[in-house]
């Protein structure tokens, strides 16, 4: 079952609106079966939501991203947990990794001009009372993420009729 | 200039794959979806091509041994000594070939002499036949039946040796069918083998994508029977390395001998960065349990068992495949033979599948679709077919 259910989630990570049925097919089990694991691994919070992946580059929008590594001092008692749930309540903050190596946070933040994630950096971030400094990356171009490649060539190169 | 006088009118009488015909038209045809392709639709995974790319840049650009790199040869020997319990000597018994094709090629001229025959359960790979012919063998065919799930019998195999029978081919998992060979029923076709004394080709190119716990049993790991068989199989399928163009024959030291005289006169050895990544493919999988293997295998499966329950439901009378990464359906109900059917549904759908009599005559009545194709166009693909077939 454990497989099955690990079967089922790369299914769902690669088309999350394929249809329980189709699903049931390609699992070998009936879709009611599928059905409830679904059910089972959203109750349990193994499936948090359904949601695109989306190449905004191709889009109008305006949109600035940042790696920005943080060092903090870690409080008594709270370790990072503390100092980590004050930064991702930020809107702007995507993601927040704890770390090892140089220093502790890492996270990805986003805003719509450069202006505006300077100003979270400067006004938001560095005046948090834990945080001993910040390190700020723009992302210039993104290649691959989560696995999927977004930019490159993935033709089929077969040829069409073949032994 | 007249060259008839010239060639030799066996091989020349030798007819062209049944496949040109359909590649040619879909070659016109550029928003064609192919079912026809008899290849995966992984790239090799990176860290293959990786290890060729550095060897290119080391330089190794020289020969290897005829018999092809010894460390490769010994990652083949663990290899199938741990997955199939065949023991073969890396320095005697292994020879890495150009593709399986080659095997195949070695194994008939290594052993038959004109007039010797050989049995091809059929429907099967479209190589076999030629490669007995050009041999200056002759090629005995033996239907196998949907019916029996493709599985040669016994009573079918002793039914077609004669005094000239030489050798049988087993062609398992088999392409075009799907069809795979449990340990029981090779153990029924051991018996008539071994009390007819023949040799035993078997291509376990598909050894790695079976869909049952069962897996694959090698015929040469049976009572008796290494002695007997000659094996072939490559990396191909089961890593996604076709274009590599790299494979390898086992067999006993005394018959090695006498193929490895034609390949170090004809090939010299197999390309030097083929087997390079050949290595590094055997060497990452002897650490990860072959994780890629078992990931693309996955994925075989899942779109097999979606392809296998659609042609169910368009009313079609389907064999479940349980091996390589085909699906044989029977078109009989439509009336039309499988040539009509291939062309009709690629001049009106668009749509590629091979007809079954490429395989052999006993395919008619059937085609071949493959499902190592992306799941979207697969979608598409098989409700045109489903369109198709409703329209007849």
């Amino acid at each position: 079952m454990q497989n099955l259910q690990i079967e089922l989630l790369q299914l769902l990570q690669q088309d999350c609106r394929m249809p329980l049925e189709k699903l049931g097919i390609m699992l070998g089990l009936p879709m009611e079966t599928v059905g409830a694991m679904i059910d089972d691994m959203e109750k349990r919070g193994v499936i948090l939501r359904y949601s695109p992946v989306i190449n905004w580059d191709k889009t109008d929008r305006e949109r600035v991203e940042a790696m920005i590594e943080v060092r903090v001092t870690p409080q008594r008692g709270e370790g990072f947990d503390a100092i980590a749930k004050r930064i991702y309540r930020f809107d702007e903050v995507k993601t927040v990794y704890l770390m090892s190596g140089a220093y502790d946070l890492l996270l990805l933040v986003e805003a719509h001009t450069l202006k505006e994630l300077g100003y979270f950096v400067s006004t938001k971030l560095s005046v948090l009372e834990t945080v001993t400094g910040t390190a700020t990356h723009f992302v210039l171009k993104r290649y691959k993420s989560d696995g999927i490649i977004f930019e490159g060539d993935s033709q089929d190169k077969r040829l069409a009729v073949n032994p | 200039m007249d060259y008839s006088r010239y060639w030799n009118p066996d091989i020349a009488a030798v007819p062209k794959s049944g496949i040109r015909k359909f590649f040619d038209i879909v070659q016109t045809m550029p928003s064609a979806i192919s079912l026809g392709v008899g290849e995966p639709d992984f790239v090799t995974p990176y860290h293959i091509r990786n290890a060729a790319i550095d060897s290119l840049l080391d330089g190794e650009t020289q020969y290897t041994s005829n018999w092809g790199k010894l460390s490769l040869r010994k990652e083949i020997g663990n290899y199938l000594e741990s997955r199939y319990g065949l023991s073969y000597d890396p320095q005697r018994e292994i020879l890495v070939t150009v593709g399986a094709s080659e095997g195949i090629d070695l194994a008939m001229r290594a052993l038959l002499k004109a007039g010797d025959e050989v049995l091809v359960p059929e429907p099967s790979y479209v190589s076999y036949r030629p490669s007995v012919i050009f041999a200056g063998g002759v090629p005995v065919p033996i239907k196998t039946e949907a019916s029996r799930n493709f599985v040669l019998t016994p009573e079918e195999l002793e039914a077609s040796i004669t005094r000239h029978t030489k050798a049988v081919i087993l062609p398992y998992p088999n392409n075009p069918t799907g069809a795979i060979i449990g340990r029981e029923a090779l153990e029924k076709l051991c018996e008539v083998i071994l009390r007819h004394d023949l040799l035993v080709i078997s291509d376990e190119i598909y050894s790695e994508l079976t869909y049952c716990p069962e897996g694959h049993v090698s015929i040469a790991s049976l009572p008796g029977m290494w002695e007997r068989t000659i094996y072939l199989n490559g990396f191909s399928k089961a890593f996604a390395m076709t274009g590599w163009r790299v494979g390898y024959v086992c067999a006993p030291a005394q018959i090695m001998d006498v193929m490895v005289k034609i390949h170090q006169y004809t090939i010299m050895c197999a390309s030097t960065q083929g087997q390079v990544a050949a290595e590094e493919a055997l060497r990452q999988g002897r650490e990860d349990e072959y994780a890629d293997v078992t990931t693309m295998r996955q994925s075989y499966d899942h779109r097999r068992r979606l392809m296998f329950n659609a042609f169910r439901e368009m009313g079609l009378n389907c064999f479940e495949p349980l091996g390589a990464f085909y699906v044989f359906p029977s078109i009989e109900k439509t009336g039309l033979c499988s040539e009509e059917f291939c062309e009709k549904l690629l001049r009106e759908k668009e749509v590629a599948c091979v007809p079954g009599t490429a395989f052999g005559a006993c395919g008619e009545g059937h085609i071949r679709c493959c499902y190592a194709t992306a799941l979207d166009k697969l979608d598409i693909a098989l409700s045109r077919i489903a369109e198709f077939v409703q329209s007849i």
